[in-house]
C-alpha cells in the first residue's frame, strides 16, 4: 500500500528516542562519582541527528504510516526542525548552566530528549489517541523539570501547580476527543474532517471542539487559560524555562493547526470568533500584567502570553496564509525566546541570585556581550525591523487583516506598543551605570556550548529578521499540506489540492 | 436477574459515591471509592463489555486504590478541616459542578436521545467475536504506534520519580552536608 517503510515516517523520534535510552542507561553504569556533563554532549549530538533526520524526511513523499497515524510532509518537517534546534539550544545551554554537583544531570538530559520526543509526535500525529500520548509525554516530562530546583521552596510549588493545572486540562482534551469519537465514530483525523460536516450529532461535535480548544489553549498559555504561567517560569530553573516556553508551546501551536485547519475546517465560522477572543484577551492581559512585574522572568512569562496573543491572531488569517504567518510566528518567537533565557540564565545564573530588574543595571558595563545581547533580543521581542520578531509580527497582523479581521490587527498594534514600555525598561535599567560599585555582581562566564547556544538563537533570530523569505516559503509549503486529503484518495505528492475554504 | 443485579450495584455505587463525599476522613473516602469503582466494574460486565470491567477491577480497584491507601496510611491525613476557604469552595463547587453535569446531559440527551440497553449481551454486533478479541487486533494493528508509544510515557514517569524522589546521586557528601547544616 504505501511505498515507503513505515519507520521512516517516524525516523526523528526514533533517533531522539535511541538517544535518550543511551543517556539513560549510560548514566546507570556510570560510576557514581564521574561526572555526567559529557552525556549532555550525547543528548545534543543525538538531537542534531534527529535534526537531519527530519530534514532527510523532505526527500519522502508526502504521507502518512503506521496505519494512518503519522503524517510526514512539510508541515511536519517544519515544526520538527524548529523544536529539534529548540532542544539542541535548551541542552546546550543546560550543558554550561547545570551545576556539577546533587543534581540528576542524567536524567536531567535524557527527560529533555523525551520530551522532544513526545513534542515531534504530536506535529506529526493524525491520529487523535496518538495526539493525546505525544502531548502526554511532552507534558509530563516538563512539569517534572519544572521541579528540578528541589533545595528552594518555589521549585516544587511550581511543579505541582504546573501538573494539577496541566493534568485538568489534558482531562478537557481528552473528554473533547472522547465526544468527537462519540460523534462520528473515528478518531483518524482526515476522517473526522471528512465526517464532521454530515455528523449526525452536531452538538457533540461543538462541545468536543470547544473543549479541546481548552485543553491546547491552556498549553500555548493563552488567557484565560494562563494563570499557571508566571508561577512556573518563577519556579523552574531557567533552562528549563528557556525549553517550556517555546518547544511544546511550539508544537501546541502545531497541534492547534491541525485541529482548527485540518479537522475542523467546516466549522471555521465557530472556532474564529473565539481564537479572536482569545487572542485580544491574551495581548491585553499579558501585557498590562507584564508592566507591573519587578522579577525578569515573571516578566517574561507575562510577555510570553502577549506573543501567544499575536500568534493566535494569525488564525483570523483565510487558510494558507494564516497558518503560514502562525507557522512563522512560532519560529520567530522560539529564536528570540530560547535567546533570552539563555542570557538569563547566564546573567542570574541556575540559582538565581539576580532575579529583579534593578539587578540587570548596569550590566552592559559589566559583560558588554551579555548586555549587547540582552537588548538584541529585547529589541526583537518588541518587534524593531532587522529581527526575527518584526517579521512575525508583520506576517501574523497582515494575515489577520487579510482575513478581515482588521479590529484585531488595530488592538494588536496598539499591544505592541504597550509592550515596548516594559520591554525598553529593561533596556534602560541595563544601560544604567550602576551607582555602587562594590556590591556589583561578578561579569558572568560564558563557556563553549553556551556560546554556540546564544550564536544559534542570535543566527535564527537574525535570519527570520532579515532573509525571512526562505523560512516563509517554508512555513507557506508546510501550509499547503496541511489540508485533510480526501478520504479515498492515497495520491502522495507535493500539492495536494487545498479545500475551499467556507 | 439481570436487572436485579443492575439495580443492586447502581445502589451500591451511589451510595458509594455519596458516602465518599460526606466522609471527612480520607481513608473511609478512599474505601467507599473502592466501592464505587467495583461496583462500576460489575455494572459494565452487565453491559458486555468485559475488557473494561477486567481493566477496572484490576487498575482501578486493584493498583490505584492500594496506592491511594498507602499513601494516606503513610503520611497519616488526619480529618478534614473545613475553613471558610473550604466552605466558599463548596458553596461555589457543587452548583458549578451541577451546572457542567447538566449542560453535558442536555448534549447527550439532544444529541442521542434515551436508548435502550440489554443486559448480559455482547457489546459488539460482530459474531462470534469477542469484545476482547476485537479490541486486542485494532491495538496491535491500527494503533499500534499510539500502543507503543505508551511505552515511553512509562518511560518518562518513571525517570521523572527517580529524578524527583532520589536524593543528590552525584555526590552523596555534598548531600549529607547540606542537610547536616
Amino acid at each position: 500500500m504505501n511505498p515507503v517503510p513505515d519507520i521512516f515516517r517516524i525516523l526523528p523520534e526514533l533517533v531522539l528516542t535511541l538517544t535518550g535510552v543511551a543517556v539513560m542507561l549510560i548514566d546507570a553504569t556510570l560510576p557514581a562519582a564521574w561526572p555526567r556533563r559529557s552525556l549532555g554532549w550525547v543528548a545534543a549530538i543525538g538531537t542534531t541527528l534527529a535534526l537531519w533526520a527530519s530534514l532527510w524526511q523532505l526527500s519522502l513523499p508526502v504521507g502518512t504510516g503506521f496505519y494512518s497515524t503519522v503524517e510526514t510532509s512539510p508541515f511536519t518537517v517544519f515544526f520538527h526542525v524548529l523544536i529539534c534546534g529548540i532542544v539542541l539550544v535548551a541542552l546546550l545551554l543546560s550543558l554550561d548552566t547545570l551545576p556539577e554537583d546533587s543534581h540528576h544531570q542524567g536524567e536531567f538530559y535524557a527527560l529533555i530528549v523525551f520530551g522532544a520526543v513526545g513534542m515531534c509526535l504530536l506535529t506529526g500525529a493524525v491520529e487523535l489517541l496518538l495526539v493525546f500520548i505525544a502531548l502526554e509525554i511532552s507534558s509530563i516530562s516538563t512539569y517534572i523539570l519544572a521541579g528540578y530546583r528541589k533545595d528552594t521552596g518555589r521549585g516544587p510549588e511550581a511543579a505541582i501547580k504546573y501538573f494539577l493545572l496541566g493534568s485538568f486540562a489534558t482531562g478537557f482534551l481528552l473528554y473533547g476527543i472522547a465526544l468527537i469519537f462519540g460523534a462520528t465514530g473515528t478518531t483518524q483525523i482526515y476522517e473526522i474532517s471528512y465526517l464532521v460536516p454530515s455528523a449526525p450529532n452536531h452538538l457533540f461535535v461543538l462541545a468536543g471542539l470547544a473543549l479541546m480548544l481548552v485543553g491546547i489553549l491552556f498549553k500555548v498559555s493563552a488567557a484565560p487559560f494562563h494563570v499557571w504561567t508566571p508561577d512556573v517560569y518563577e519556579g523552574a530553573p531557567s533552562p528549563v524555562v528557556a525549553l517550556l516556553s517555546t518547544a511544546p508551546k511550539a508544537a501546541a501551536f502545531a497541534l492547534l493547526l491541525r485541529v482548527v485547519y485540518e479537522m475542523f475546517p467546516s466549522l471555521h465560522s465557530l472556532w474564529s470568533p473565539l481564537l479572536w477572543i482569545v487572542a485580544v484577551l491574551s495581548m491585553t492581559v499579558g501585557n498590562l500584567a507584564a508592566l507591573r512585574q519587578q522579577n525578569v522572568k515573571r516578566m517574561l512569562a507575562y510577555s510570553s502570553i502577549a506573543h501567544a496573543g499575536y500568534l493566535l491572531a494569525a488564525f483570523a488569517g483565510l487558510g494558507n496564509s494564516g497558518i503560514a504567518a502562525a507557522s512563522f510566528y512560532t519560529a520567530a518567537y522560539a529564536a528570540m525566546n530560547v535567546g533570552i533565557f539563555a542570557v538569563i540564565t547566564l546573567v542570574s545564573g541556575y540559582d538565581e541570585q539576580l532575579p529583579l530588574v534593578e539587578d540587570y543595571r548596569g550590566l552592559i558595563y559589566r559583560s558588554p556581550l551579555l548586555g549587547s545581547l540582552l537588548i538584541f533580543f529585547l529589541v526583537s521581542l518588541v518587534g524593531i525591523p532587522f529581527t526575527g520578531g518584526f517579521f512575525g509580527k508583520f506576517y501574523s497582523f497582515s494575515a489577520a487583516v487579510s482575513g478581515g479581521a482588521i479590529w484585531l490587527a488595530i488592538i494588536g498594534l496598539l499591544n505592541s506598543g504597550l509592550a515596548a514600555g516594559y520591554y525598553l525598561r529593561l533596556v534602560l535599567t541595563s544601560v544604567q551605570r550602576n551607582a555602587d560599585r562594590k556590591n556589583e555582581a561578578p561579569a558572568p562566564q560564558v563557556g563553549v556550548a553556551v556560546g554556540a547556544a546564544l550564536l544559534l538563537a542570535v543566527a535564527a533570530t537574525l535570519v527570520l529578521g532579515i532573509v525571512p523569505g526562505e523560512v516563509l516559503r517554508a512555513a507557506e509549503s508546510g501550509a499547503h499540506t496541511l489540508q485533510a486529503p480526501p478520504p479515498q484518495a492515497a495520491t502522495p505528492g507535493i500539492a495536494v489540492e487545498p479545500q475551499p475554504q467556507p | 436477574m439481570h436487572l436485579i443485579l443492575f439495580f443492586l450495584f447502581a445502589g451500591f455505587c451511589l451510595a458509594g459515591a455519596i458516602n465518599l463525599l460526606l466522609q471527612s476522613h480520607p481513608i473511609t473516602s478512599a474505601l467507599s471509592l473502592i466501592v464505587v469503582m467495583t461496583s462500576l466494574a460489575v455494572l459494565y460486565l452487565l453491559l458486555g463489555a468485559e475488557f473494561l470491567a477486567i481493566a477496572q477491577v484490576i487498575v482501578y480497584a486493584g493498583a490505584i486504590m492500594v496506592l491511594f491507601t498507602f499513601v494516606v496510611m503513610l503520611l497519616n491525613a488526619g480529618r478534614e478541616e473545613r475553613t471558610m476557604g473550604s466552605r466558599s469552595a463548596r458553596a461555589v463547587g457543587f452548583p458549578a459542578v451541577v451546572a457542567i453535569l447538566a449542560v453535558i446531559a442536555t448534549v447527550i440527551l439532544k444529541a442521542q436521545g434515551l436508548g435502550v440497553a440489554t443486559l448480559g449481551e455482547g457489546l459488539t454486533d460482530a459474531s462470534g467475536k469477542t469484545n476482547i478479541e476485537e479490541l486486542s487486533s485494532v491495538l496491535f494493528t491500527q494503533l499500534l504506534l499510539p500502543f507503543e508509544v505508551t511505552s515511553i510515557l512509562i518511560l518518562i514517569a518513571i525517570l521523572g520519580a527517580v529524578a524527583l524522589a532520589r536524593h543528590g546521586s552525584g555526590e552523596p557528601q555534598g548531600n549529607r552536608e547540606r542537610t547536616g547544616k
